[in-house]
């Protein structure tokens, strides 16, 4: 059985899901089994119609936002979303949407990407994530 | 393992890709290759020189080496399995 890297993403902001999806292409990369748990603000960016136009940026470097953005753009990265579909592509990696968030949101299957597996309760993350190797809250 | 056969080098452009950008390339083009293929990938990134000799290694295939030219490297790893 592969090793696993579990991470939570909390956070809907472009700077931290470009961090986890970097983290999974690196756990995909090493030949991890990678679980994503998406909730609230987190779940909230995988929504169908904001995955490729979300600009939101943590407020603590909201003023960086405008120049990390041209930077990216200049250089070429790839936005969070697609770097997260490649890691799927490539190897191992579960998408999973918190129960709660999606029902807090009144959210419906299609209003989410595609990239998206199921929609679980926190205690089968759990489940989840206490074999893993690496748990992550980002 | 001695083959006769004419190496195959697939040489996947990955220059102003950042890291893992190189090393998810060369994942994809070792899945969709055959055993015993060649693939170079040629890198700007600099974390690409470490990170595929110990990603070759620990996915079992064989890192062939660096060759350094102007601005990149091109990296080899032979698809082993």
């Amino acid at each position: 059985m592969s090793d696993k890297l579990a991470i939570v993403v909390f956070s809907g902001t472009v700077d931290r899901l470009l961090a986890a999806a970097i983290i999974a292409s690196g756990g995909v990369a090493m030949g991890m089994d990678v679980e994503l748990f998406l909730t609230l603000w987190g779940l909230n960016a995988f929504k169908k119609d904001s995955v490729n136009s979300n600009t939101r940026f943590s407020k603590d470097y909201e003023d960086m936002a405008p120049v990390m953005m041209q930077i990216m753009k200049n250089k070429n990265v790839p936005s969070w979303f697609e770097m997260l579909k490649k890691a799927k592509e490539i190897g191992n990696v579960k998408v999973h949407a918190c129960a709660m968030a999606y029902d807090l949101f009144d959210m419906k299957k299609e209003d989410l990407a595609e990239i998206v597996d199921d929609v679980i309760g926190v205690g089968e993350f759990i489940n989840i994530a206490k074999d893993a190797k690496i748990t992550l809250f980002i | 393992m001695s083959e006769e056969k004419k190496e195959k080098i697939k040489v996947i452009d990955a220059r102003g890709s950042f890291c893992p950008g190189p090393l998810m390339e060369l994942i994809r083009a070792i899945k969709e290759s055959e055993v015993g293929d060649i693939i170079e990938v040629w890198s700007t990134d600099q974390g690409s020189q470490r990170d595929i000799p110990m990603w070759a290694q620990k996915a079992g295939h064989e890192f062939l080496g660096v060759i350094h030219e102007q601005g990149y490297d091109r990296i080899r790893v032979r698809k082993k399995k």
